[in-house]
């Protein structure tokens, strides 16, 4: 009987049946997801992509600490609807900076993907204090306390060699200049010209309406305000990016 | 001493968090160690209170290790409560958004906590305390390891704190189902290979000749599942002594790992798992072998296979490449077959014996998880479907197809193996009451039903407005009027919740009777057969 | 790497690779002889407690 009879190994020997069935589940993960970091397709050609500046960066720390994937996307479809209502859909190389992605699943809010520039700041943050006194069908929380958090400046070059690390290009000067960009994109008082150089199209200014204080809701309304707005879509070839 | 190790280790590690909290570089973390030092000591408190001096009597090495098993089944039954009172509280908070309470309790950091624990705390204590019972039963061995069973138990316990109190102080790495940061991470990979080691080190030692196919299905579970946190928990710490930490993968690359993961939490921690408990669970309160057992090989094979490919269907239009979107889609479909052969293979067990169904309340609620499995796993692939998930996407459809699965299969199944293991752990003759458990079935069954025909009518209808056109080209409805259209829907819902939420308490409340050996007076179900007539 | 390289690769070899282990299964099921390994191992849970 020679190999049928081997049958009684497998079925037998746990070590081996082990092994099996983790070589079996290994199988779709590989051929899924390796090609994505190896086909030079996958991500597509762009201008005007930047790592985030610190202060958006700290901003989208308190967007994923709030949870707010829960309820909004960062992925517009290419679809009429989508494209009318939140704008051109989304590319692979908009998210190329995002350690994690914040693509979201579910939107019992709006997509975010770009909300930037599409607001006021002091529609932000009236928004994100009393969201019914702006939208009165909303059912999103309040984030009032994020205005009376101070945002602490503190070594936050640390987080930005974090992102180094997992192959965000932060230059050394963008890393010396932590906590210095930080304080300035948030305090338009201060000598911008160092953060401009820096981080092309970053938004300046007092965001929370306290220009006393950076707080966490500057942070947050700093990050919102950019999402989307990098890319240069009038250099953007989309037939040459086919997928 | 007896616990001397337990005591001695609990406490270095409450030591070396009282440092960290010392050393923290944030104070998300210094409040974090801070939790981790409270329950320590804590333990290392109710530990030196139960020690004692006095030799301890040899351990029987015949006979089954079942005290992991009891406290994995009431940690269940603790865990199932806690986990749908938490969803009922989100589901109001859509409902009546004043009800979030922030910063701790907003939405946004509840929601973690409500699937974390019902996946992990509730299915997780469950798919735990059943392998380990069916694991020793079917292998007629001992657990191996000794007091490492009891480590993986209290470990993982430990992991669900420090996951539930990290969200609600807002510590989480924004992954679904992945959200516990990098520490709580170790520590869960720590725990899962100490599980793996007692899984399989009884397996080895078995005195059968054939390791029973309920088994493969628990060890490809612990295996894989170990393989999906690894992967996609990979990430760099801000600092050693901090909260934060940036993931390894960016955008589409993240996207992908993630939702790799993603599908298989539900492909292995809520499906495979799960099989494990209905292949001996189902033959064993109905008393008959498994329908086929040549079926459940191919079952197997078939579907740990072709599972780890689903994932990109929850990416379908994104800026995922489409070469993986179609892969995801055509292997989502296939999944339909070996899951309805599982199906399959579990209803036809009963075949011969379907009148148990009338009599006998626990098979009752199995053959209603291994209808819903049927159910969840059709409505799945038909969703992967790219011109239907161009629709569900985004919307509560999405919602209440998990929740049928979820209260559905994981639910149901679970709820029928405790009332099938606890008389058994706690040697009792019977449930406190065995018609209790018809009226869990019934307020379950009713509360899953509304909660998934809302979620139906909700999602497609809002999925429908998001996309209507008028005539003159413009979108119809702006997003806030289709928020505003689902505040019934969302009442409703809570509503479904809170009915299987009073089947929860039910069986909170039969199963603690149970252990505490009462029987209530009750007659048997099915009823004295009636004397025959005599014709007029 | 080329799309194009691997899209090949994957509806030729991958595609017989798949095959084989499907049909590895069923002959690993239904091979001669395993009915009654399999009837022994179907009776394990119901043997005793």
């Amino acid at each position: 009987m020679g190999i049928l009879d081997k049958h009684a190994i497998l079925e037998r020997n746990a070590t081996l049946l082990l092994i099996g069935s983790f070589l079996v589940v290994t199988v779709g993960g590989i051929v899924e997801i390796a090609p994505l970091f190896y086909l030079e397709n996958t991500i597509e050609k762009v201008e005007g992509m930047r790592p985030y500046s610190p202060l958006e960066l700290a901003g989208r720390n308190i967007y994923i600490r709030e949870g707010c994937y829960a309820c909004h996307s960062q992925m517009i479809r290419p679809f009429r609807d989508e494209v009318e209502r939140y704008g051109h859909y989304s590319l692979a190389a908009e998210s190329m900076y995002d350690h994690p992605f914040q693509w979201g699943s579910k939107r019992t809010g709006p997509d975010l993907a770009r909300v930037g520039n599409r607001y006021s700041n002091e529609w932000h943050v009236q928004h994100l204090t009393e969201p019914r006194d702006v939208v009165p069908e909303s059912m999103m929380p309040s984030y009032a306390f994020l205005k009376s958090k101070p945002l602490p400046v503190k070594d936050f070059a640390t987080h930005l060699k974090a992102n180094a690390a997992v192959g965000v290009p932060y230059s050394q000067d963008m890393i010396d200049n932590a906590d210095a960009d930080l304080r300035a994109q948030a305090d338009p008082t201060v000598d911008t010209s160092g953060i401009e150089g820096r981080y092309p199209k970053a938004r300046i200014g007092d965001f929370d309406g306290n220009p006393q204080a950076i707080t966490e809701m500057d942070a947050l309304v700093a990050y919102l305000q950019m999402l989307g707005t990098l890319v240069d879509f009038k250099t953007y070839d989309e037939a040459g990016s086919d997928r | 001493m007896k616990y001397g190790s337990a005591i001695i280790g609990t406490g270095i590690a409450a030591f070396f968090a009282l440092l960290a909290a010392g050393l923290a570089k944030d104070e998300l973390f210094a409040s974090h160690m801070g939790i981790l030092v409270i329950v320590l000591i804590g333990a290392v408190v109710v530990l030196m209170r139960q020690t004692s001096f006095t030799p301890q009597p040899a351990v029987d090495m015949s006979a089954y290790m079942d005290g992991p098993i009891r406290y994995g089944v009431i940690a269940t039954v603790f865990w199932c409560v806690v986990g749908l009172l938490v969803g009922v509280v989100i589901a109001l908070q859509l409902a009546y958004p004043d009800l979030n309470v922030e910063p701790f309790l907003s939405f946004g950091r509840v929601r973690p906590l409500h699937t974390s624990a019902v996946v992990f705390a509730f299915g997780g204590n469950a798919l735990i305390a059943t392998s380990f019972y069916v694991v020793q039963r079917t292998s007629r061995a001992r657990l191996f390891g000794g007091d490492l069973a009891w480590f993986v138990f209290w470990g993982y316990q430990l992991f669900i704190v420090m996951a539930a109190t990290g969200y609600l102080l807002g510590i989480t790495q924004g992954r679904e189902y992945a959200e516990p940061e990098w520490y709580v991470d170790l520590w869960l990979t720590i725990v899962w290979v100490c599980y793996l080691i007692v899984f399989l080190g009884t397996i080895l030692r078995r005195k059968e000749p054939h390791i029973y196919v309920a088994n493969w299905f628990y060890l490809s579970f612990i295996v894989t599942v170990a393989m999906l946190h690894i992967v996609n928990n990979l990430a760099v710490p801000v600092s050693i002594t901090g909260s934060k930490s940036y993931s390894a993968f960016a955008g589409v690359q993240d996207a992908l790992t993630q939702w790799w993961y993603g599908h298989n939490a539900v492909g292995f921690f809520l499906t495979a798992g799960f099989l494990g408990m209905m292949y001996y669970f189902v033959p064993k309160q109905a008393n008959r072998p498994v329908y086929s057992y040549r079926l459940s090989i191919i079952h197997f094979w078939a579907l740990i296979f072709l599972y780890i490919w689903a994932g990109p269907h929850h990416l379908h239009y994104t800026a995922l490449p489409d070469w993986a979107q179609t892969l995801g889609m055509v292997f989502s479909i296939m999944l339909w077959m070996p899951s309805w052969g599982g199906m399959i293979n579990g209803l036809m067990t009963l075949s011969g014996a379907w009148d148990k169904i009338r009599t006998d309340p626990i098979i009752r609620m199995m053959v209603a998880a291994i209808a819903f499995y049927g159910m969840s796993t059709f409505e799945g692939p038909m969703m992967s479907i790219k011109a239907v998930n161009s629709l569900s996407h985004y919307t509560d459809w999405t919602i209440g197809h998990v929740h049928s699965g979820a209260l559905g299969w994981v639910g149901m199944i679970t709820f029928g193996a405790v009332y099938f293991l606890v008389p058994k752990l706690w040697n009792r003759e019977r449930l406190y009451s065995v018609r209790m458990v018809t009226w869990h079935f019934w307020f379950a069954t009713l509360g899953l039903v509304v909660y998934a025909a809302v979620m139906w009518v909700s999602g497609i209808q809002q999925g429908l407005m998001w996309r209507e056109y008028d005539q003159q080209g413009f979108l119809v409805y702006s997003f806030a009027e289709t928020v505003e259209a689902m505040h019934l829907y969302y009442v409703v819902r809570a509503l479904g919740g809170a009915l299987y939420l009073i089947g929860g308490l039910i069986m909170a409340w039969n199963v603690t009777m149970t252990i505490l050996g009462y029987q209530r007076d009750e007659q048997e179900i099915g009823g004295a057969v009636p004397a025959p007539q005599a014709a007029e | 790497m080329e799309y194009q390289q691997l899209r090949t690769f994957a509806d030729s070899w991958g595609l017989l690779a798949m095959t084989l282990f499907f049909v590895g299964t069923l002959i690993f099921a239904f091979r001669p002889g395993s009915r009654k390994s399999a009837d022994e191992a179907a009776q394990i849970p119901l043997k005793d407690d």
